[in-house]
C-alpha cells in the first residue's frame, strides 16, 4: 500500500519536473532566438556598403576622395554619366567590372593563379584618367597612378530613412527599409479595418442574435476557413481578387496594396470572430438580465453592457488578428505585387516585410549584408508586433466605465 | 505498412548506396535534373541521384562545402566563386547540360510585336513609363520582374540592362507561374520567363539585339541556332576528384536519352 503511494508520488513529482523543464527550454529557446535575431541584425552597421571583399579604384589625378552609395549606383547605372556632376572636371565616366577585363585579355595571359592580374589592371587603369573600376581587392591593382576610394559603413539613416531597397546591386547595395516599414504597416491596418467591423459584427450576431442551430452551424464552417493554408488564400487572391479589384476600380494593375488588405482581412476574420464571440459570450447571464429588467432594449444592453464587458477578450482578438496581419507571408507575396515603394494610395503595389524575407533569404549568402539586412527587418517585425500587443494590453486594462 | 518499409528501405539505400550522389542548386534546371534523376535510378539499379533546389548559389556553396556533389546553376560561375575553390585548392569542372531561352512576354491584348534591346532596357530601368513611346497604345507599362533569388533575374540584368539595376520599386513575382498569371490578368503588363514555361495565356514578343535591324521570335530553332540573342546555357558544375562519383550521371543527361529528357522538359538540348 505504502509502495503504491510512494510510486504515486514519485510519478507526480516527475511530471511536474518535466513540465517545470519544458516551461524554462520553451522560454529559453524564445530568448534565444530574439537575441540571434538581433545580433545578426546589428551586425549590419558594421558592414562596409560596397560589396565585400571589393573596391572602387580610379586614377590618381581624379579628385575625388569617396562616393556615397547613392552616386556609386547611379554612376553604374549610367544615371551620373559625366565626372562634373560630382563636382570633378567635364570628363565622361567610364565604368569597368572585373569581368571586362576578359574582353581586353585573353585568361591565359593571367598566369598561374591570375598572378599576373592585378598588373593588367594598373595598366589598364593609368591608360584611362576618368575610368572608375570596381574590382576584387585580392588583385587590387597596385600603382602609382591607381587610387582605391574610401569606403564608410552602411550607416544606419540609409537603412531607416532610406527609400530604395536594391539589395542584390552592385557594387552598392541599397538597404533603403523604408518602404517596406510603410508597407507592413500600411496593408495591416487596411487589413485590420476591413475585418475588424466586419468580425465584430458577425460575432454579436453569433453570441447575441443566432439561434442556437445557426450558431451550431456557422461557427464551425468560420473557424474551419482559419484551416486553410496561407498560399491557398494567395492563389485565390491572386487569381480571382486581384482580376476583381482592377476592374471594379478599373486600374492598370490588379495586384495592389488594397487586393492584399482584402485577403489578409479574410484571413483574420476567423480569429477575430472566434475569440470576440468567445468573450461576448462569457458576459454573465446576470449582467444581462439586470440590464433588461432596467429597461434597455437589446441593442443598449448590447452596446452598453455585453460589448463593455467583453473589451479585454475584443482586443485580444484585435491583436491575433492583426498578428497574424503582419507576419504573413505567402498570401501577401502573391497578390501584392512585392514593389519596394512608400505606398500613397490604396492602388499602388506593395511589398511587406515577411514577404521581402521569404523571397530573398534563401539566395542570400550567410554573413553578407544583405542577410544581416533580412535579419534587421526580423528585429522590425518583432519589435512592431510587440508595440502593437503592449498597446492592446493597456487598452484592455484600461476601466472604460467609473465604479461608483 | 508497406509504405513505412519502403521509405526504410529508401533511407537505407541512400546511407549504403556506394554510389549515391546529391545535386543542388537552381529552380531553372531543377525539372530537368529530377526527370533525368527518375529514369537514371530506374535504368540503373546500383545508382542513387537526390535533386534538391535552392537557388543557383546555393548549389556552388553546397559544392564547396561538399553537401552536394553535383551543383546545377543557370548561370556561371561568378568570378568570386572562381576565386573561393581556388583558395580551397578544389579544381572544378564545368558541363554545359542544356540550352534554355528567356521570352519576353506581354499581355495579348497588347499590339506590340517586337522590341529591341535598347527599349527593354528603358522598359525595365523605368526610363520609359507607357507602350505610345514604343509604338503601343497609349497605356501605362508594367514591368514585372522576378525576385532577387532568382538566376534568371541577375541573368535578364546582365545580358538585356547590361548590368543596370531594375527601377527601384519593379513588380516583383516569386514564381515563374505567378509571373505568367499577372502578365495574363495585366493589360500593360512586360515579364520575362524561360520558354519551358510560356504558355498561351501570353503573348511572346520578338527582341533585337542590334538596334532593331533584325527582330527575332524565341523558338526551338532560333535558340539552337543561336540567332536569338537571351539565350543562357545551363551547367552542371563537379569537383574533379569526385569524377568517378559523378561521371555515369553527367554521361547519362549528355546522352541522346538525357537530352530527350532536356526536350520533354521543355528545354533545348545540347546539340
Amino acid at each position: 500500500m505504502a509502495e503504491k503511494k510512494f510510486y504515486k508520488r514519485l510519478l507526480e513529482k516527475t511530471i511536474e519536473q518535466l513540465l517545470r523543464i519544458s516551461g524554462t527550454v520553451t522560454s529559453i529557446t524564445i530568448l534565444f532566438i530574439t537575441l540571434f535575431l538581433f545580433k545578426e541584425g546589428i551586425n549590419l552597421f558594421n558592414t562596409p556598403d560596397i560589396e565585400d571583399g571589393y573596391g572602387l579604384y580610379v586614377h590618381v589625378a581624379n579628385q575625388k576622395e569617396q562616393l556615397s552609395p547613392e552616386e556609386i549606383k547611379e554612376i553604374f547605372d549610367s544615371e551620373i554619366t559625366n565626372w562634373n556632376q560630382l563636382g570633378w572636371k567635364d570628363a565622361e565616366i567610364k565604368i569597368f567590372r572585373i569581368d571586362d577585363v576578359f574582353e581586353i585579355y585573353p585568361e591565359s595571359e593571367m598566369g598561374e593563379n591570375y598572378a599576373l592580374l592585378p598588373g593588367k589592371l594598373a595598366e589598364i587603369i593609368s591608360k584611362e584618367e576618368n575610368i572608375i573600376a570596381f574590382l576584387p581587392k585580392q588583385f587590387a591593382p597596385n600603382a602609382p597612378e591607381v587610387k582605391e576610394l574610401k569606403t564608410g559603413n552602411i550607416r544606419w539613416q540609409d537603412y531607416f530613412l532610406g527609400k530604395e531597397w536594391l539589395p542584390t546591386a552592385s557594387p552598392s547595395p541599397l538597404f533603403g527599409a523604408l518602404p517596406l516599414i510603410a508597407g507592413t504597416l500600411f496593408v495591416s491596418i487596411i487589413a485590420l479595418l476591413i475585418a475588424l467591423p466586419l468580425g465584430l459584427g458577425v460575432a454579436i450576431y453569433l453570441s447575441e442574435l443566432a439561434g442556437e442551430g445557426q450558431r451550431r452551424i456557422l461557427k464551425p464552417v468560420i473557424e474551419l476557413l482559419s484551416g486553410i493554408p496561407s498560399v491557398v488564400y494567395g492563389f485565390f487572391g491572386l487569381v480571382v481578387l486581384a482580376p476583381l479589384v482592377q476592374k471594379i476600380f478599373n486600374l492598370p494593375v490588379g495586384e495592389t496594396a488594397l487586393t492584399g488588405s482584402l485577403i489578409l482581412a479574410i484571413m483574420a476574420l476567423p480569429t477575430i470572430i472566434s475569440v470576440s464571440e468567445d468573450a461576448l459570450r462569457n458576459t454573465p447571464r446576470e449582467m444581462r438580465e439586470a440590464s433588461l429588467a432596467l429597461g434597455a432594449s437589446r441593442w443598449q444592453t448590447i452596446y452598453k453592457v455585453v460589448i463593455p464587458y467583453a473589451k479585454s477578450g475584443i482586443s485580444a482578438a484585435v491583436v491575433l488578428g492583426i498578428g497574424r496581419a503582419i507576419g504573413e507571408t505567402m498570401a501577401v507575396l502573391m497578390v501584392t505585387g512585392n514593389a519596394a515603394i512608400i505606398p500613397q494610395s490604396l492602388f499602388d503595389p506593395v511589398r511587406t516585410i515577411p514577404a521581402t524575407i521569404a523571397a530573398e533569404l534563401g539566395e542570400a549568402p550567410t554573413g553578407s549584408a544583405h542577410y544581416q539586412a533580412l535579419f534587421l527587418l526580423g528585429c522590425i517585425l518583432f519589435i512592431l508586433t510587440m508595440a502593437i500587443s503592449v498597446i492592446a494590453e493597456l487598452i484592455s486594462k484600461k476601466k472604460s466605465y467609473k465604479v461608483h | 505498412m508497406k509504405r513505412i518499409i519502403t521509405i526504410l528501405l529508401a533511407i537505407l539505400g541512400v546511407t549504403f548506396a556506394a554510389d549515391a550522389q546529391k545535386i543542388k542548386g537552381s529552380e531553372t534546371v531543377l525539372p530537368i535534373s529530377e526527370k533525368a534523376a527518375q529514369v537514371f535510378m530506374k535504368s540503373n539499379n546500383s545508382g542513387n541521384v537526390t535533386v534538391t533546389g535552392g537557388g543557383s548559389g546555393v548549389g556552388i556553396s553546397s559544392l564547396i562545402g561538399r553537401s552536394a556533389d553535383i551543383a546545377q546553376t543557370s548561370r556561371k560561375m561568378k568570378f568570386s566563386e572562381k576565386q573561393k575553390f581556388q583558395r580551397s585548392g578544389k579544381a572544378v569542372k564545368e558541363v554545359i547540360i542544356a540550352y534554355d531561352g528567356l521570352a519576353v512576354i506581354i499581355n495579348p491584348a497588347n499590339k506590340i510585336k517586337k522590341l529591341t534591346r535598347e527599349q527593354l532596357e528603358d522598359i525595365f530601368t523605368g526610363k520609359i513609363k507607357n507602350w505610345k513611346d514604343v509604338g503601343g497604345a497609349d497605356m501605362k507599362v508594367i514591368p514585372y520582374a522576378r525576385e532577387t533569388s532568382s538566376g534568371t533575374y541577375e541573368f535578364f540584368k546582365e545580358v538585356v540592362l547590361k548590368n543596370k539595376n531594375y527601377l527601384s520599386g519593379i513588380m516583383s513575382m516569386p514564381a515563374n507561374g505567378s509571373l505568367i498569371q499577372s502578365v495574363s490578368q495585366t493589360k500593360g503588363a512586360i515579364a520575362y520567363v524561360g520558354l519551358a514555361y510560356v504558355s498561351a495565356s501570353v503573348k511572346t514578343i520578338s527582341v533585337s539585339f542590334d538596334k532593331g535591324k533584325s527582330y527575332v521570335f524565341p523558338s526551338e530553332t532560333s535558340v539552337k541556332n543561336k540567332t536569338y540573342p537571351v539565350v543562357r546555357p545551363l551547367y552542371y558544375y563537379y569537383l574533379t576528384k569526385s569524377e568517378f562519383l559523378v561521371k555515369k550521371f553527367i554521361d547519362f543527361i549528355l546522352s541522346p536519352a538525357g537530352q530527350k529528357i532536356v526536350r520533354e522538359v521543355g528545354y533545348i538540348s545540347v546539340n
